[in-house]
C-alpha cells in the first residue's frame, strides 16, 4: 500500500496524459502516503453487499470442501469420521501425482502465453476502422458465446481420427498420407488440446485488451505521434505502458480459468486411460469418480491443494508484476 | 436492462478530439491500408466461426450422419427441418427462458453489486483494501465444480434447490470477482481531476458516479456486461446439480439431453447449441459500439 513516488509507474497507470501534479488537492495527496485515505468503516456501504454475496455462497462451501478433504468417506460417499490430513498425504503420494502437475504447468503456460500474443495483436486489428470491423467482431465474440462443454464436443468429432474433418481436409490439400490421432497419439494429445484451449481463451482477453486500449485517450497517441515517435516505439513506450491494467486484469483472470478449465482437457482427452493428459482439475474430478481409489476425501483434498497451487502463482505473479502500482489510482 | 441504464448518458460519446484526421501523407501503405484491414479482418472472423459453420452443416443433417467415414463437409441429405424442430420443442423454449432469466438476473446482480465496491477500491485508500481485492479474487481460484457438494448442501437448507434464485445467486457470486477487477482498473485509469471538477460543479459523490465516472468507463462496463452474462449463460456445474425440474433447467444442461446413451440426435444438439449462441451475439450487438476509444481524451488541460 505504500507509494513512495507518486510520479512512478503508479502515475502512468493512471492514464493521465502527463499534467503537473503540483495542484492536487489535499486528500488526494493523503492516499498517496500509505496509510489510507478513508477509514474502513466509511469502505462498508460500498464493499458490503459483494461481501455479504462472497460470504454466502463462496466461503460456506469452501469450508465444507476443507471439512471434506479431511473425513474420511466409505466409497458409496457416506462420511466415516475424521481422516486428518490422511487425504492429502495419499494424494502427494499418488503415482501420477507428477505427471499432472507436469500437464498442468505446460497447459496454462502455453494457452497463457500464446493466448496473450495473439490476443495484443488482435486488440489492435479489432480497434482499427475498416470495413466490416463489426462483423469481425460478432464472429471472435463466437467462441466466447458457445457453451465450452459443446465447443470441446465439437472439437472431438472435427478431431476424430476417422470422421474427423480435419483429417479429412490435411489429406486432400496433400499434407498428410495418413490421418493424425489427434486425441489419442501421446504426441499430439497436448498440443491438440493447448490449441482449442487458445482458441477459446483469445476472444475472451482480446476483448479486454480492446476495452483498455479504448479507455487510453486518444490525445496521447497523438502527443507521440508529433514528437515523431515511429509506430513500434509508440506501442512499446506508450501503449503498452498505459495498457497495463488491463493486461495485469487479463493474466491474472487467464492463469486462474486456465488452471481450472475442465470440459477442454476432460471432453477431449475423454478417450484415453489413466491420467497421462490430465491436469490438475480432471484429475481431481477423476479421484472422486473415475479412479480405483474413488475417494470424495481425496478429491477434496486435491481440490484444495488446486486452489493453493492458483493462488501460490496468481500472488507470485502479482508480486512480480507490481499489481499495487498498477492498479492505485 | 441495466445495460441500457447504464449505458443511458451516451451524450459524452460525441467524437471528440479523439478521431485523428488523416494529416498523414497518402503514401503507397496508407492507400492500400483500409483493404489489408479488411481483409485480415475477413482471415480472422473465418478462422474464429469456421469451426461453429462446421457445426451449422452437422446440424442440417440427419443425426446419424454426423459420424460417417469418409467424413463429408456438406450433408449428403440436407435436412433443413432442423431449427424448425428445436424452435417448436416446447422444452427447448422453456430452457431459453431460464437461461435468459438467469443470465439476465445475474448479470444486473453483479453491476449492481460490483461498480460501487470498484469505484470507492479505485479511490480510495484504506486498510483491508489489498485483502478485498484478494478475497474477491480468491473466489476465482474455487472451481465450481469442487464447490458444488457444499452449495447444494445450502441451497438444500435455504429450501432452494430447483430454483432460480440459487442460480443467480450462484452465478453472481462466481462472476464479482471478474467485475470488481476490471472496473477497478478503468476507475483508476480516469484521470482525478474529472471527478473533482464535477464535485465542484455541485455534483454529489452518486451523482459524480452516475453520471460522470459511468459514462467513462462504458468500455470496461460492455467488457463486464458482456463477460458475466456469457459466464451466467454458459454456466453448467452448478446448474446441472441444483435444477431437477426439467422446465427449470438452463440451456447448457437442458440440450445435453439431445445426446445420451439412448439416442443421439447430434443435428438437435448442434442446432440448439447455434441457438443458444444467438442471444449473446444480439446482446454483444447492440452495446459493443460502446467499446470506443478517446472518451477522456481533452477533458483535462
Amino acid at each position: 500500500m505504500r507509494r513512495t513516488s507518486s510520479d512512478g509507474v503508479g502515475a502512468a497507470a493512471t492514464v493521465v496524459p502527463a499534467p503537473p501534479r503540483r495542484h492536487r488537492p489535499r486528500r488526494a495527496r493523503a492516499a498517496d502516503s500509505g496509510r489510507g485515505d478513508v477509514r474502513s468503516l466509511t469502505a462498508l456501504p460500498w464493499l458490503g453487499p459483494a461481501l455479504v454475496l462472497i460470504a454466502a455462497v463462496v466461503v460456506y462451501p469452501a469450508i465444507e470442501l476443507v471439512r471434506a478433504s479431511m473425513s474420511d468417506y466409505s466409497i458409496t460417499g457416506l462420511r466415516k469420521g475424521s481422516a486428518g490430513l490422511a487425504n492429502y498425504a495419499k494424494v502427494l503420494a499418488h503415482p501420477d501425482l507428477g505427471t499432472v502437475l507436469v500437464n498442468t504447468v505446460v497447459w496454462v503456460l502455453a494457452v497463457l502465453v500464446l493466448s496473450l500474443v495473439i490476443s495484443l495483436g488482435l486488440a489492435q486489428l479489432l480497434g482499427k476502422e475498416f470495413f466490416g470491423r463489426k462483423l469481425v467482431r460478432w464472429a471472435v465474440i463466437i467462441p466466447w458465446a458457445a457453451s465450452l462443454v459443446i465447443t470441446a464436443r465439437l472439437f472431438t468429432l472435427l478431431l476424430d481420427y476417422n470422421y474427423g474433418i480435419v483429417n479429412r481436409f490435411l489429406i486432400a490439400v496433400g499434407l498428410r498420407d495418413t490421418p493424425i490421432d489427434f486425441l489419442g497419439d501421446d504426441r499430439w494429445t497436448m498440443p491438440s488440446m493447448i490449441a482449442v484451449g487458445v482458441f477459446v481463451t483469445v476472444p475472451f482477453t482480446s476483448y479486454v485488451l480492446l476495452a483498455g486500449l479504448k479507455a487510453i485517450p486518444a490525445d496521447v497517441h497523438e502527443a507521440a505521434r508529433v514528437d515523431g515517435a515511429s509506430p513500434w516505439q509508440a506501442y512499446t513506450r506508450i501503449t503498452l505502458p498505459l495498457l497495463r491494467p488491463a493486461l495485469l486484469v487479463a493474466t491474472v483472470l487467464n492463469i486462474i480459468y486456465v488452471f481450472n478449465s475442465f470440459p477442454i482437457v476432460y471432453t477431449l482427452n475423454d478417450r484415453n486411460p489413466g491420467f497421462a493428459h490430465d491436469t490438475t482439475i480432471t484429475f481431481m474430478y477423476k479421484l472422486a469418480f473415475k479412479s480405483a481409489d474413488k475417494s470424495v476425501g481425496m478429491s477434496a483434498a486435491a481440490g484444495v491443494a488446486n486452489v493453493l497451487l492458483i493462488l501460490v502463482v496468481v500472488l507470485a505473479y502479482l508480486r512480480v508484476s507490481r499489481w499495487r502500482e498498477a492498479t492505485d489510482g | 436492462m441495466s445495460t441500457s441504464a447504464v449505458v443511458a448518458p451516451g451524450s459524452s460519446r460525441t467524437s471528440g478530439p479523439g478521431d485523428p484526421p488523416a494529416t498523414a501523407r497518402r503514401t503507397g501503405y496508407r492507400a492500400v491500408r483500409p483493404y489489408l484491414l479488411s481483409f485480415a479482418g475477413l482471415v480472422v472472423a473465418a478462422l474464429f466461426a469456421l469451426p461453429y459453420l462446421v457445426m451449422l452443416l452437422d446440424a442440417l443433417r440427419p443425426g446419424g450422419d454426423v459420424l460417417t467415414t469418409p467424413p463429408t463437409l456438406f450433408p449428403r441429405t440436407w435436412q433443413w427441418g432442423t431449427f424448425g424442430t428445436i424452435l417448436a420443442d416446447q422444452r427447448f423454449r422453456d430452457w431459453l427462458v431460464s437461461s435468459l432469466i438467469v443470465a439476465g438476473t445475474s448479470t444486473v446482480v453483479v453491476l449492481v453489486l460490483a461498480v460501487p465496491a470498484a469505484y470507492f477500491t479505485a479511490r480510495h485508500r484504506f486498510r483491508g483494501r489489498t485483502i478485498f481485492l484478494l478475497v474477491v479474487l480468491m473466489t476465482q481460484m474455487f472451481s465450481p465444480t469442487a464447490l458444488v457438494v457444499g452449495l447444494y448442501r445450502e441451497f438444500f437448507e435455504l429450501n432452494l434447490v430447483n430454483t432460480y434464485m440459487a442460480l443467480i445467486l450462484t452465478n453472481a457470486a462466481f462472476n464479482l470477482a471478474f467485475a470488481i477487477w476490471i472496473l477497478q482498473g478503468f476507475f483508476s485509469s480516469i484521470p482525478r481531476e474529472i471527478e473533482e471538477a464535477a464535485q465542484l460543479d455541485g455534483c454529489g459523490r452518486f451523482g459524480t458516479l452516475w453520471r460522470v465516472m459511468l459514462p467513462l468507463t462504458l468500455p470496461g462496463l460492455v467488457t463486464t456486461v458482456t463477460f458475466t452474462f456469457i459466464a451466467a449463460w454458459n454456466e453448467y456445474v452448478v446448474a446441472l446439480t441444483l435444477i431437477q425440474d426439467d422446465a427449470r433447467k438452463p440451456l447448457t444442461v437442458g440440450i445435453s439431453s439431445y445426446v445420451t446413451g439412448y439416442q443421439q440426435n447430434w443435428d438437435q444438439l448442434f442446432a440448439a447449441s447455434l441457438v443458444a449462441i444467438v442471444p449473446v451475439v444480439i446482446l454483444f450487438a447492440a452495446i459493443e459500439k460502446h467499446l470506443v476509444g478517446g472518451l477522456t481524451a481533452g477533458a483535462v488541460k
